[in-house]
C-alpha cells in the first residue's frame, strides 16, 4: 500500500493547481479518494464521525443488484437457448447460457458506465466539483433495465440523455427530480418505442433459426394483447425463468437486494413495504371487479399480478432511491403506496404501456416534493397550533 | 406537574476512556485564561489592561451591547495579556494567578429572601450571571427579560459524559441555594430532568423544583430535548437553562458571597492516560488536568460531540465539564484495508452498514477521521432516527441554508441549540456540519428580531 501511496503522492503535483494536468484535477481527486479514504480530520462541529460515506452506501447498493446481474446473465442465455430450441430442460448448459448471457450483457455495463462516469468526470472538471458517486448505482441500474436487444450505441444515448438532463443539469448528485436510471429507460422508449417494446428485443436470438411457437414476448406482452396463455406460471415468475429487461425477471434476485439494502440499512423499508401494499391493494380491487366486467388480466391472482414484470425490481430498487423519494417518514408511506396502486393500474388498464412500473415511479417522483410540502406544512401547523393553545 | 419521559430517538456513541469515579485535586493554576469567544455572539469591551491587579470576581470585560454583564475573573491575580487575533478581536485574557486566591465580597445571604432584582444585580455584578442561557439561540440570558421557565438537566448522555450524580455529591446544600436563586427569576416552574436511575439525594432531595424522570439515549440528557418533550418553546417565549455545575457556582456564591469558579472536570477518551475526575477551575491550562499529550492527540474542552478543539496550551472552556482526548485521524486510508471498502470490525456506525453493529457491547476507540467527504444531502431518514424533536432536521437545515427566515421560524429553530444536532452531523452520510448551519439560521434570526 506504501508503494501505491507514494506513485500518488508523486503524481499529485501535476494534477494539483499550477501542474501540467490542473484541468483533470477532480478526476484524479476522484480517482485518489476512491483508492485513499482522504485525511480528512474533522474541522469544525462534531469531532468524531460516523464510519459511514456515501462510497460504502453506494457500493452496498451495487452489491445488493449483483444477483440480479448474475441472474439476469443467465437467463438471457436461457432464454436465447429456449427460443433456438437448445438445453430446454433449466438445468442444462449453465455454462453455456452463462457465458451466452454475459457476452450480451457485459457490454451494455461497460458502455453505460463508460458513457455516464465520462460525462459526469467532464461536468465535475468543467465546474470544479468533486465527482459524487451517484452514477456509481445509476451505471448499474441502466443495464438491468434495458432490454438485452437494445442496441449499444442506443444504450449510450440514453444514458448521455439521462446524466445530462436528468441530473447534472439539476445540479448533479443529490439533486436530480427524476430517478436517473429510468430517466434513461424512459427517454429510449420514447424516442424509439419499436425497438424497446414489442416482442423482438427481450430475447437475444442472435440471428438464429427459432423454433416453432417462440413469440419473443414478455408476460405482460401476452397480457396486453389478451393471450393469456402466454403468461408464465407463478413459480417461474418468482424465480425470474421468463423474457424481461435483464436484471428485472427474478423476483428472488430481487428479494436477495432487498435484504442486503434492509439488513444495512442502506434501503428504506417504508418504501418497500408500501410499495408492496399498494400493488397488492390495486391487485385485490382488479380481482374483485375482474368477474365482473369480464377481464382475464384483471383476475390474475394478486401475488402474481405482482411477481410478473419489473414490479418488484422497481419496489427495491428503484422506488427507493432516496434523492427522488419522498424525505418524510409520513411522505414515504404515501409515495409507496401510490407507486404501486399506479403501477398495476397503468399495467392492466392502460394497452399503451405493458409495465407500468417506470411510469408509476417516474410520475411519483414528480410528485414527492408535493407530498412533502404537505407533510411537513401538518408539522408547521401543528407548531401553530400550539402556540394559540398556549396563549389563548 | 411532573412527567416521566421515554426518549426511543436518538444514539449511545460508546468510546473508550470513561472517567474513574475518583477525583483529584489539582495544583492551583498558575495562569487562567478567559475567552469572550466561548460566549457566543459576545461582542467584549474589555476593562483592564496587562499589569492591573484583579481579584477572584472583578470584571475583566463586559458586554459591549449590554455592559450590565459582566465577565470576571476567576482567580486573583494579575492581568498577564489580553490576546487579539485578526481585526483586533479578542481572543483571551489571560491572568497570572496568586497562590492564594483572594475574593471580592459581594454579600453572603439566602436568595429566598431576597426579591428578584437583587438576585439578579448579585449575579451580574459577581460575573456568574453567564452561565444562566436562553433558548431560542443558545445565547447568555438577557437579565431585562423574564423567562417563561427554567430548565436544568441532571445527567450528561453525551459520549463519556460526567456522572453528575458524581460530580453534585457533598453539595446539597449548594446545589439547593442555586435553585432558591434560579426560582427566584421566574414567575415560571423550575424544572429538574433526572434520569430514573439517579440515585443522588441532592437532585431527589431538590425543593421548590418540578422533577420530571427523561430516560432513553442520547440526546436524552441534553436540554433542549428535556425542554422540547416537557414545555416547548412557542415564538416570542424564552426559557432559561443552567448546568448543574453552574447552579453549584450560583448556590456557592449566595451562601459565601464569593464568585468560586471551581469546576468538577471529568477527563475521558481513549487517549487520556489517567481518566479521573478533576477538581480545578474555571479557565485552568488543560495540561495541568491531561498531563503532557502526543502530537497526535485532539484536546477537546468539553466532549467529542460539541466541545471545542484546543491546542496543547489551551485552557478549559467556561462552560465545561469534561476535557476528551482522542486521537488524530488525518492519515489517508487505503479503501480495501481500512477505508470504505473494508470489513471494518473497528467501524462505529449507526447504520448497520458495518459488522460491528451485531455487537451491542463493544466499545470504540474513535479518532478525529471524517471518515469519508463532504457531499450533497442524498440519504434520508437518517436524521429522524436520531433527533428526538417533532422538527423535520433536514428541511429546517435546507431553509436555513436558503436564508428563509420565515420558514426557520415554521419549521421550529426557536426550539433547537446547534448541540440538538450533533448527532445528526455525526450520523450523516453526506458529512454535512449541521451544528454550523444551525448557528448560521440562529444567528440570522437574532438580527431579524432584535
Amino acid at each position: 500500500m506504501k508503494a501505491l501511496r507514494n506513485l500518488v503522492d508523486s503524481v499529485k503535483p501535476t494534477f494539483s493547481k499550477g501542474g501540467k494536468l490542473e484541468k483533470l484535477h477532480w478526476v484524479f481527486d476522484g480517482l485518489e479518494t476512491f483508492l485513499f479514504t482522504p485525511g480528512h480530520a474533522t474541522t469544525s462541529g462534531a469531532h468524531i464521525r460516523d464510519g459511514i460515506d456515501l462510497k460504502r452506501t453506494m457500493s452496498l447498493v451495487i452489491t445488493a443488484m449483483i444477483p440480479c446481474l448474475l441472474f439476469g446473465m443467465w437467463n438471457v442465455g436461457h432464454q436465447h437457448y429456449l427460443a433456438i430450441g437448445e438445453f430446454t430442460a433449466l438445468g442444462d448448459g449453465f455454462w453455456e447460457k452463462f457465458l451466452f448471457g454475459a457476452i450480451k450483457v457485459l457490454p451494455i455495463v461497460v458502455v453505460s458506465y463508460g458513457v455516464g462516469l465520462g460525462i459526469e468526470f467532464l461536468f465535475c472538471s468543467i465546474k470544479g466539483h468533486p465527482i459524487q458517486e451517484g452514477f456509481l448505482v445509476s451505471g448499474m441500474l441502466i443495464p438491468l433495465v434495458m432490454p438485452v436487444g437494445t442496441p449499444l450505441w442506443m444504450v449510450a444515448i440514453g444514458t448521455a440523455f439521462a446524466v445530462v438532463i436528468g441530473k447534472e443539469v439539476f445540479g448533479g448528485t443529490g439533486m436530480n427530480i427524476l430517478n436517473v436510471a429510468l430517466t434513461a429507460r424512459a427517454f429510449l422508449f420514447f424516442a424509439y418505442p419499436t425497438m424497446l417494446s414489442g416482442d423482438k428485443v427481450w430475447v437475444s436470438t442472435d440471428g438464429q433459426a427459432v423454433v416453432d411457437g417462440f413469440s419473443g414476448a414478455t408476460s405482460m406482452g401476452h397480457a396486453a394483447s389478451g393471450n393469456m396463455a402466454g403468461v408464465v406460471p407463478m413459480m417461474d415468475s418468482f424465480w425470474g425463468f421468463e423474457a424481461g429487461s435483464i436484471g428485472e425477471t427474478s423476483v428472488v434476485a430481487c428479494l436477495i437486494g432487498a435484504a442486503i439494502l434492509l439488513i444495512t440499512g442502506v434501503g428504506s423499508w417504508r418504501i418497500m413495504l408500501s410499495v408492496f401494499l399498494g400493488g397488492l391493494a390495486m391487485a385485490g380491487i382488479f380481482n374483485w371487479v375482474g368477474p365482473m366486467v369480464g377481464n382475464a388480466y384483471m383476475q390474475i391472482p394478486m401475488l402474481h399480478q405482482l411477481m410478473l414484470g419489473s414490479f418488484f425490481f422497481g419496489l427495491v430498487f428503484m422506488a427507493t432511491d432516496p434523492v427522488t423519494a419522498t424525505q418524510t417518514n409520513t411522505g414515504k408511506w404515501i409515495y409507496g403506496f401510490l407507486i404501486g396502486l399506479l403501477a398495476i393500474l397503468i399495467r392492466v388498464v392502460n394497452p399503451a404501456y405493458p409495465e407500468g412500473m417506470m411510469l408509476a415511479i417516474l410520475f411519483m417522483n414528480v410528485m414527492a416534493p408535493l407530498i412533502d410540502h404537505y407533510v411537513v406544512q401538518a408539522n408547521i401547523n401543528r407548531r401553530l397550533k400550539r402556540a394559540t393553545l398556549q396563549t389563548a | 406537574m411532573s412527567k416521566s419521559i421515554r426518549i426511543r430517538k436518538g444514539l449511545d456513541i460508546r468510546l473508550v476512556g470513561e472517567a474513574e469515579k475518583v477525583l483529584v485535586q489539582t495544583d492551583p493554576a498558575k495562569v487562567i485564561a478567559i475567552k469572550p469567544t466561548d460566549f457566543h455572539g459576545l461582542v467584549p469591551k474589555v476593562l483592564v489592561k496587562p499589569g492591573d491587579r484583579v481579584k477572584a470576581g472583578s470584571p475583566l470585560f463586559a458586554d459591549k451591547y449590554n455592559e450590565r454583564v459582566l465577565y470576571t475573573s476567576p482567580v486573583s491575580g494579575e492581568v498577564a495579556d489580553v490576546v487579539r487575533g485578526e481585526k483586533r478581536k479578542v481572543l483571551e485574557v489571560r491572568v497570572l494567578a496568586d497562590a492564594q486566591i483572594q475574593y471580592e465580597d459581594f454579600g453572603a445571604g439566602d436568595a429566598s429572601t431576597m426579591n428578584r432584582e437583587t438576585v439578579i444585580q448579585k449575579l451580574l455584578s459577581s460575573g456568574v450571571w453567564p452561565v444562566i442561557r436562553q433558548r431560542p439561540f443558545d445565547v447568555v440570558a438577557n437579565p431585562a427579560q423574564e423567562p417563561k421557565a427554567i430548565f436544568i438537566s441532571c445527567f450528561d448522555s453525551n459520549p463519556l459524559g460526567a456522572d453528575l450524580d458524581f460530580v453534585v455529591r457533598n453539595q446539597g446544600d449548594d446545589f439547593q441555594a442555586g435553585i432558591n436563586a434560579l426560582a427566584k427569576l421566574t414567575k415560571g416552574k423550575v424544572n429538574l430532568a433526572v434520569n430514573p436511575k439517579t440515585a443522588a439525594r441532592e437532585f431527589l432531595d431538590a425543593k421548590g423544583v418540578v422533577r420530571h424522570t427523561v430516560s432513553g439515549p442520547h440526546p436524552a440528557g441534553n436540554v433542549g430535548v428535556q425542554i422540547h418533550h416537557i414545555d416547548p418553546i412557542n415564538k416570542g417565549e424564552v426559557v432559561w437553562t443552567c448546568s448543574v455545575q453552574d447552579v453549584l457556582m450560583i448556590g456557592r456564591l449566595f451562601r459565601t458571597g464569593h464568585f468560586d469558579a471551581s469546576r468538577t472536570v471529568a477527563l475521558t477518551g481513549s487517549d487520556a492516560k489517567n481518566p479521573k475526575y478533576y477538581r480545578t477551575i474555571i479557565g485552568a491550562p488543560l495540561k495541568d488536568i491531561a498531563g503532557a499529550v502526543g502530537e497526535k492527540t485532539r484536546i477537546i474542552s468539553g466532549n467529542v460531540l460539541t466541545g471545542d478543539r484546543v491546542g496543547a496550551e489551551g485552557n478549559l472552556g467556561f462552560y465545561h465539564g469534561q476535557v476528551t482526548l482522542i486521537p488524530e485521524g488525518d492519515e489517508p486510508k487505503f479503501f480495501i484495508t481500512e477505508g470504505w471498502a473494508s470489513p471494518g470490525f473497528d467501524k462505529f456506525s449507526a447504520s448497520r452498514s458495518f459488522p460491528t453493529w451485531v455487537m451491542p457491547g463493544k466499545r470504540y476507540s474513535m479518532d478525529s477521521s471524517q471518515n469519508g467527504e463532504e457531499r450533497a444531502f442524498v440519504m434520508s431518514g437518517q436524521y429522524e432516527q436520531v433527533f428526538p424533536f417533532d422538527i423535520y432536521p433536514v428541511h429546517l437545515l435546507k431553509a436555513i441554508l436558503m436564508n428563509d427566515i420565515e420558514q426557520m421560524e415554521k419549521l421550529g429553530l426557536y426550539e433547537v441549540a446547534p448541540e440538538d444536532f450533533a448527532l445528526c452531523e455525526f450520523v450523516c452520510t453526506s458529512k454535512i456540519n449541521s451544528q454550523s448551519i444551525v448557528r448560521q439560521g440562529l444567528d440570522a434570526l437574532i438580527k431579524e428580531t432584535t
